[in-house]
């Protein structure tokens, strides 16, 4: 695919991770506040919240769609790098092909988890 | 003899003759100093008193022709248009720009950012070959308009910024600031029609995307160029372009020729008839 398509991708994906991932450190990190706001009173990474979560259609789809936006960001920029040290033709398909299987498994494998968590959860006792 | 004004100065050549030289090599040469005198003036009164093989490129000695860009004390800078004063060091260090094959001494090898260059096809695409082969006026452009490029048209590709950039150091694919800067100059020109077909090189591997932002370019230009900007402006140009969001507009027509007006709302002057007395 040519560069500008995926550079657009790149940029596209770094505000989704911005917006994504503001939203999970918040709930991860500020729940002291966000307690006090009267949203949430129990431990953010206890079991019963994380399985509470797990179990939310809304939270589902922005693990999936956070775990996309994260890995094409960093698998672009890491090839970005990589770039800049002028493999040769092959070395640059390798490169290529290799990122986008590694990328491709890691957002299957995650997907994956992210659906399965509420089943194992319920299974769990959750 | 020396004057009161004058300094001792030492000048700090790399060179290097290909076919003699195995390795570059740096070489001293103490000069007389005056005030006013450029690095270019001291290179010269080198060749003349000390090294007569000396080797580099320079034409104008005004900052306009682009040929004398080299590493002064380790920045790219013109040597024409640097005062050895501005340094202030006794010492002047010059090697070749940096990112170029060297030909002999200072003089490096600029020929594959003319041949990128030449790729961007730096010029006003048309249809209109017949008006632009044998124009009949000029396309008609408002200041607004030329504003959007003409600091982009002041570069002299002397190749600074080439040297300066630290992804033309490191990415062999990149266009560089220069080529990139100067296709942006066209396209942000309202004459031309070519953004699609500078688009099939931009589009690419050799475009835009690999810049950092990182504006080193822009900080060593000795014309004023904001070449980092322009790349800035082309990739959202592009991207603007992908997403279909870029609004596209003819190229400007070649410009009515001015009827005048008449005034007929002018007084006529009063007769006079003030005498003296
Ligand atoms: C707040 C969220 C983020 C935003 C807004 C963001 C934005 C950006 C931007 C604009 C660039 C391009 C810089 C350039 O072209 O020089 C970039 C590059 C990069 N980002 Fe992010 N990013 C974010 C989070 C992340 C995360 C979480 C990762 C790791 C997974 C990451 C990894 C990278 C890498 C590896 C590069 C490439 C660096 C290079 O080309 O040298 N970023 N990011
Ligand atoms: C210290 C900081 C962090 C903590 C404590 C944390 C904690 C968690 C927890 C508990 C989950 C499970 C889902 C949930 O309960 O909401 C989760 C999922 C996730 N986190 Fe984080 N996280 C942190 C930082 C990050 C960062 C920096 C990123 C990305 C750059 C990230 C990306 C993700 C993704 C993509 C998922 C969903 C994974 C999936 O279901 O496949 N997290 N995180
Ligand atoms: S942009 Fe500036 S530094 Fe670069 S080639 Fe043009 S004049 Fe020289
Ligand atoms: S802004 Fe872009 S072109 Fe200019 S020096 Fe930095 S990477 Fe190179
Ligand atoms: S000699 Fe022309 S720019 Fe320096």
């Amino acid at each position: 695919m040519r560069d500008r398509t995926l550079w657009t991708w790149h940029i596209g994906a770094g505000a989704v991770i911005l917006v994504l991932l503001g939203l999970h450190m918040v709930i991860m990190h500020l729940s002291g506040t966000l307690g006090f706001l009267g949203v949430q009173d129990a431990e953010p990474t206890g079991w019963a919240s994380v399985a509470a979560r797990a179990g939310s259609l809304f939270f589902t789809l922005t693990y999936v769609a956070l775990l996309g936006a994260a890995l094409y960001h960093g698998f672009y920029g890491f090839r970005n790098i990589l770039m800049e040290l002028n493999p040769g033709r092959t070395v640059r398909s390798v490169i290529n092909v290799g990122l986008s299987v590694v990328g491709l498994a890691l957002f299957a494998f995650g997907t994956w988890a992210a659906l399965a968590a509420p089943g194992a959860a319920t299974m769990a006792g959750g | 003899m020396a004057g009161s004004n004058t300094k001792q100065v030492t000048f700090h050549l790399r060179r290097f003759e290909p076919g003699k030289d195995a390795e570059p090599h740096w070489e001293d040469h103490s000069i007389e100093v005056t005030p006013g005198m450029t690095v270019l003036d001291g290179l010269w009164k080198v060749k003349e008193l000390s090294a007569p093989s000396l080797a580099w490129r320079s034409s104008c000695r005004m900052g306009i022709c682009g040929s004398c860009g080299m590493l002064i004390n380790g920045r790219p800078r013109l040597a024409c248009n640097t005062q050895v004063s501005e340094l202030g060091s006794a010492i002047v260090a010059v090697a070749p720009l940096p990112n170029f094959d060297i030909i002999k001494d200072l003089v490096p090898d600029l020929r594959p950012i003319f041949e990128t260059h030449r790729e961007m096809l730096p010029y006003l695409l048309r249809d209109d070959t017949a008006e632009q082969e044998d124009p009949t006026r000029e396309y008609r452009q408002t200041p607004h308009e030329l504003e959007q490029y003409l600091q982009f048209s002041y570069c002299i590709k002397c190749g600074c910024c080439m040297a300066a950039c630290p992804t033309v150091a490191t990415d062999a694919q990149y266009a560089g600031p220069m080529p990139l800067g100067q296709a942006h100059r066209y396209d942000s020109d309202t004459r031309d029609a070519g953004f699609d077909r500078r688009r099939e090189v931009l589009a690419g591997g050799s475009g835009p995307w690999r810049c950092h932002f990182a504006g080193e370019c822009s900080q060593v230009c000795p014309k004023g160029v904001d070449p980092a900007k322009a790349i800035q402006l082309m990739k959202r140009q592009l991207v603007s372009d992908l997403l279909r969001l870029r609004r596209r507009t003819p190229p400007a027509a070649v410009a009515e020729a001015p009827h005048g007006t008449m005034r007929d709302d002018i007084p006529a002057a009063p007769p006079r008839t003030v005498t003296e007395a």
